[in-house]
């Protein structure tokens, strides 16, 4: 029983192991980046758009909506950040309707790499936003005695972060695997649907809760204006 | 009754009972918010889009504890670290 991508491996070469993880990794990278360059080639500022044109300017309008409505705030610095964390997932989980693909979310390598992107994220944006002292003030608020909680939860939300995209994913995979060698034919296809809207829900859940994290690494010298 | 089987009825026993009760917090709590954001967007139904963010943020973080249980019922039965270690000491 294949658990994640990780143990289909396609070629051995020593040390060097290329699993499914990273193929599909690569392949969802290289169909992001040739669609959007394949688009953004021939952009026009008048009315008359192209389709891809039209759809990348709903799809970027539609994040940098969301990112300021949660982070109240302008949303220029956060958009590619979180437009691409939520691009790349959305892609990558979309696609496992395609037969023979296992999406590289369901590993949690990959998971955990994105979630270390947000760890590392949050304390960037919040010193370019209040510098050193006033980012790591937060972490005595709101008494000294509270540092190893504020320590303790920043890892474990990230960890918490990884292993819910993680864990729908791969219970999504091992659910259709389970039915496709029981009842065969139509009752796997239905839970291939639900599977798609638990992907674009986890995508868009990864995506919000990295901004929260982020805005509420740089507003707490705001919060304490108030 | 040796050390191995031991090791795996209790593995799979507890994976069972991990998943099963593990289930049972976060379906209460999730339910509530869901019972509450419906009524919430019924009584101001303008307020759609922020109640229904909110909501989903709720549930991703309820749901965490729910993926934990599912966590280590799947390390328990398939990277079971006792398991390798019985197999190495009774030379299987």
């Amino acid at each position: 029983m294949k658990l994640t991508p990780d143990q289909i491996s396609y070629w051995h070469w020593g040390s060097i192991d290329i699993n499914a993880t990273l193929v599909f990794t690569w392949l969802v990278m290289a169909t992001i980046a040739v669609v959007a360059s394949s688009i953004s080639r021939k952009l026009s500022s008048s009315t008359d758009l192209s389709d891809g044109q039209n759809l990348l300017e709903a799809i970027v309008e539609m994040v940098s909506q969301q990112i300021r409505e949660v982070a109240q705030q302008p949303a220029e610095p956060f958009l590619p950040f979180v437009g691409t964390l939520f691009l790349f997932i959305a892609v990558s989980n979309v696609l496992a309707i395609v037969p023979g693909y296992y999406p590289p979310t369901a590993s949690l390598y990959t998971t955990s790499a994105l979630a270390t992107c947000v760890f590392f994220a949050v304390p960037i944006y919040g010193i370019w936003q209040q510098g050193i002292g006033g980012y790591f003030k937060h972490y005595l608020e709101p008494t000294p005695l509270m540092l190893p909680f504020n320590i303790i939860s920043d890892f474990s939300r990230t960890l918490a972060l990884a292993v819910r995209l993680f864990g729908n994913m791969l219970s999504g995979q091992l659910i259709v695997g389970l039915l496709i060698s029981l009842t065969p034919l139509f009752f796997p296809i239905v839970m291939q649907a639900f599977g798609l809207l638990t992907g674009l829900i986890q995508a868009y859940i990864f995506a919000i809760l990295a901004i929260v994290y982020i805005a509420s690494g740089m507003e707490i010298s705001d919060r304490e204006e108030r | 009754m040796d050390n191995l089987t031991l090791v795996a009825m209790s593995s799979i026993v507890t994976a069972g009972l991990t998943i099963g009760i593990g289930a049972i917090g976060p379906a209460l709590g999730e339910g509530r918010a869901l019972a509450q954001a419906l009524s919430a967007l019924a009584q101001q139904p303008d307020e759609a889009n922020n109640i229904t963010r909110t909501l989903f943020v709720g549930l991703a973080l309820v749901e965490s504890t729910g993926i934990y249980c599912l966590v280590i019922s799947l390390i328990l039965l398939f990277a079971n670290p006792y398991w390798n270690y019985f197999i190495k000491l009774g030379g299987g």
